[in-house]
């Protein structure tokens, strides 16, 4: 435990999915560059992603980016930086271009160009009617973006150390010059030094207890970003996806619906019609998991729980197996049901984290004041720009890490060659080393698992798809309680160095513990529903007060809350139906 | 319904050899083999170590050996496990065991590098994508599920006598970029698996088919190499 392992490199990524990968790619030929990731490469989780992603080709049918970065706006309820929608709007042809020139295998039409398909909140003529702006490779396109831009790193021959975690950020002077890891094979501390670190260690939705997440989705980046005191943005918004599978919270792709599949309730009734009437099923995600919530509280759940079916029994067998065939996997799996013949039991699941580190457009991380934070990038899920806004469209989380994961490469390859390297501090991980010898040495007090669930469950009732002051501040209450009972009880019941994954998810709990209470301090502070954050007790959006994103960060021991002005360029605030 | 899982233990670093642990553990007949594991650890020795991460049979991060046989623990139910006496629950053989049910896949992956796991596209860049049918897209429609879990590997009998064996999954990713129309490297690509210890070595044991969780006719795609080889390099 006492060697010290340190290594030199001009930049260091932390996290392997695809905003990691895709900034790899653009940085390995001018810098010397160290990724790290908690698992290998091609196991990160934008490998679960199915759908696909967004990109107005017009391969279909006619499209333009315009129409996209509306939906874009419009789908993040105002709340997005539209510079930052029009960059991503304006950059996915070419993004998408330039990931089949890598070599992903898109699904084609019978013309052999890419094709596409349609999806929530995607529409023609700003709002319109839907419009099949979605390109895809059947329903796993993360993975094979994810094994593409591996197989390019691999080709530019990019030094990867799997299954290390990031467990601190090295700071010095206000700037950041290298990560403190743990290697989980052997529970040794490595110090990496490096003129900057881009963190894209993506999203948090084990902070719930239904999720479409991976279990290593803790947040880990994020945590530590808000620790060293550098404010996170808007992290009261968090997408529940309409259709996880029922118990489960196994992601069936909004694809399904993209695809023609329909929702219905107890009745059999197809009830988006009343909630959406002009794109129906196919309405942003916020609309259509409140439509199943409500269904639910109105007693028209199937047989009366807590749950509505998704139907795609009339797209047809062959259909099902040539753009959806790993959700009739998943379905006949985990269901034991055929999605051909019977419905497939659904409810929203906890899906991805519209908040995070704020960035500029450049990936550059910002401070409190706004100004770029030495040394500091971000990128992906665990990254704000904000593209998002208050509900992120279906499609445009790919798109979201490829553009931005490469912005961010491309200002490394820019500045870091004419940064100075940052001496590290003699003691640069000896507060790691402290935090793990506390772990290690109680011996009894409560396991790490208990207290996760209590937080999941916590959250889950009271800051779910409907929320309410009170609810927010019993759930505070409790996510307060169980830090407390963290910092006192919680104990390991190994304390070996190889794979002790119990000191993995004690770690990571803390992160899950932090970010739990940010969220719901921000979400008690918005005092309006707005996209995925829908207050029972303020119904009603509310430009006056709350046009404006959240900031949150720690001075000292206290949280502190600011706002951020919202970027409005070409589209103005209206209601926002469907 | 009350089970017993009986669980290869071993950490090199203390253990002079290997021994199994036996945990009682309460499921439901539909939860995953996933869920008792992470149960056993959580409620009754944080000791036990395994991989896990997407729950749900797209990262591969889970594969173990239960009852004898390959698969994701994320996607093997109770119910398909319940008919034994006890669940054995074991790492991945053909493998070094680095703690408990966690494997040493970087021999793995590196063979998986080994076959230039990339499109090489040639000088010309066009504008727009480059056009490909949507029959020649179909013939990489079952390799690209692969997830590179190792349980074909795990499970290949030649594998488990000759570690210079490039092995099923290798050959897939071999096999996805060899027949994507767009490569300009086919000869190449052929060059570098015909041998003995490449496309030649499958003797057509067929069991990474029978273990695939992505249910890849693995074999059958080794043998698409070997005809095309036949074909392109004869």
């Amino acid at each position: 435990m006492s060697e010290r392992y340190l290594h030199t490199h001009d930049v260091v990524i932390v996290g392997s999915g695809l905003a990691g990968l895709r900034a790899a790619v653009e940085t390995a030929g001018c810098l010397d560059v160290a990724l790290i990731s908690k698992v290998f490469p091609t196991r990160s989780h934008s490998g679960a992603a199915q759908g696909g992603i967004a990109a107005a080709l017009g391969n279909e049918e006619p499209d333009s980016w315009e129409w996209h970065m509306f939906d874009t706006v419009k789908g993040g309820d105002y709340l997005t930086d539209q510079d930052a929608a029009e960059v991503l709007a304006r950059d996915a042809a070419r993004a998408v271009y330039e990931l089949e020139h890598m070599g992903v295998p898109f699904n084609r039409n019978p013309n052999g160009t890419i094709a596409q398909r349609a999806f929530g909140g995607h529409t023609r003529h700003f709002g319109e009617a839907p419009v099949k702006r979605a390109c895809y490779a059947a329903d796993r396109t993360g993975r094979v973006i994810l094994d593409t831009l591996y197989g390019q790193c691999v080709q530019r021959g990019l030094h990867v150390y799997p299954e290390l975690s990031v467990v601190d950020l090295v700071v010095r002077d206000g700037i950041v010059c290298g990560v403190i890891a743990l290697d989980w094979a052997t529970a040794a501390v490595h110090v990496f030094h490096a003129k900057a670190v881009l963190l894209a260690t993506g999203g948090f939705g084990k902070v719930f207890k239904t999720t479409s997440n991976c279990f290593a989705n803790t947040g880990d980046g994020v945590f530590l970003v808000y620790r060293h005191g550098f404010p996170l943005q808007d992290m009261e918004f968090v997408q529940f996806h309409p259709t996880g599978i029922y118990g489960l919270g196994v992601l069936i792709s909004e694809a399904a619906r993209g695809e023609g599949g329909v929702l219905r309730n107890r009745h059999g009734e197809r009830f988006m019609e009343r909630y959406a009437p002009t794109i129906k099923d196919l309405a942003a995600r916020d609309v259509v998991s409140r439509a199943i919530m409500k269904e639910i509280q109105e007693g028209r759940g199937i047989d009366g729980r807590d749950f509505v079916h998704l139907d795609l029994t009339h797209l047809g067998r062959e259909r099902l197996a040539e753009r959806l065939s790993d959700i009739s996997s998943f379905v006949r799996i985990y269901l034991g049901i055929d999605p051909a013949h019977a419905p497939i039991p659904v409810q929203p699941t906890c899906h991805y984290m519209m908040g995070g580190i704020s960035t500029d457009l450049h990936g550059r991380a910002l401070d409190v004041q706004g100004r770029p934070i030495p040394g500091l990038y971000a990128a992906g899920e665990c990254a704000c720009v904000s593209v998002h806004g208050a509900n992120r469209l279906g499609c445009n989380s790919l798109l979201d890490l490829v553009v931005f994961g490469r912005r961010a490469g491309q200002d490394m390859c820019a500045r870091v060659p004419t940064m100075d390297r940052s001496p590290l501090p003699a003691d640069a991980e000896e507060a790691t080393r402290e935090r793990l010898a506390r772990l290690r040495e109680r011996t009894q007090g409560v396991r790490p698992a208990v207290l996760r669930e209590r937080l999941q469950r916590e959250m889950m009732e009271r800051c779910g798809v409907y929320r309410s002051q009170s609810g927010l501040e019993k759930a505070l209450e409790t996510v307060r309680g169980l830090q407390e009972e963290y910092r006192h009880s919680v104990y390991l019941d190994y304390r070996g160095d190889r794979y002790n994954t119990d000191l993995m998810e004690a770690l990571e709990l803390e992160s899950l513990l932090t970010l739990g209470e940010v969220i719901l301090v921000s979400a008690a502070s918005r005092r309006e529903s707005r996209g995925a954050h829908s207050r029972e007790d303020f119904p009603q959006r509310d430009d006056h007060n709350f046009l404006h994103h959240t900031l949150v960060y720690r001075d000292e021991e206290k949280i502190r809350l600011g706002t951020k002005p919202v970027s409005i360029t070409r589209f103005q605030p209206k209601p926002r139906v469907y | 319904m009350e089970l017993s899982f009986k669980i290869f233990r071993y950490d090199p670093q203390v253990d002079r050899e290997p021994r199994y642990e036996v945990y009682r553990v309460r499921a439901e007949a539909t939860e995953r083999v996933l869920d008792c594991l992470n149960r056993i650890k959580w409620e009754q020795d944080g000791s036990l170590s395994f991989r896990m991460s997407c729950g749900h049979g797209v990262c591969g991060s889970d594969a173990v050996r239960i009852n004898g046989r390959c698969a994701l623990a994320c996607q093997t139910l109770v119910k398909d496990v319940a008919q034994a006496e006890e669940v054995l629950v074991e790492p991945l053989p053909s493998f070094r065991v680095l703690k408990d049910l966690v494997v040493d896949l970087e021999p793995f992956f590196e063979k998986v590098r080994w076959v230039q796991p990339y499109l090489v596209g040639g000088n010309h860049v066009p504008e727009k994508e480059r056009l490909q049918s949507a029959e020649e897209r179909k013939k990489l429609d079952q390799v690209i599920r692969c997830i590179l879990c190792a349980c074909c590997v795990a499970s290949c009998p030649v594998t488990a006598e000759n570690d210079r064996f490039l092995g099923p999954a290798p050959l897939v990713w071999a096999f996805r970029y060899i027949f994507d129309s767009r490569d300009r490297e086919k000869e190449k690509r052929l060059r570098a698996v015909d041998t003995q210890d490449g496309a030649w070595g499958c003797r057509n044991h067929f069991e990474c088919t029978r273990v695939c969780p992505k249910e890849i006719p693995v074999t059958k795609s080794i043998n698409f190499i070997k005809r095309e080889i036949e074909k392109v390099l004869r």
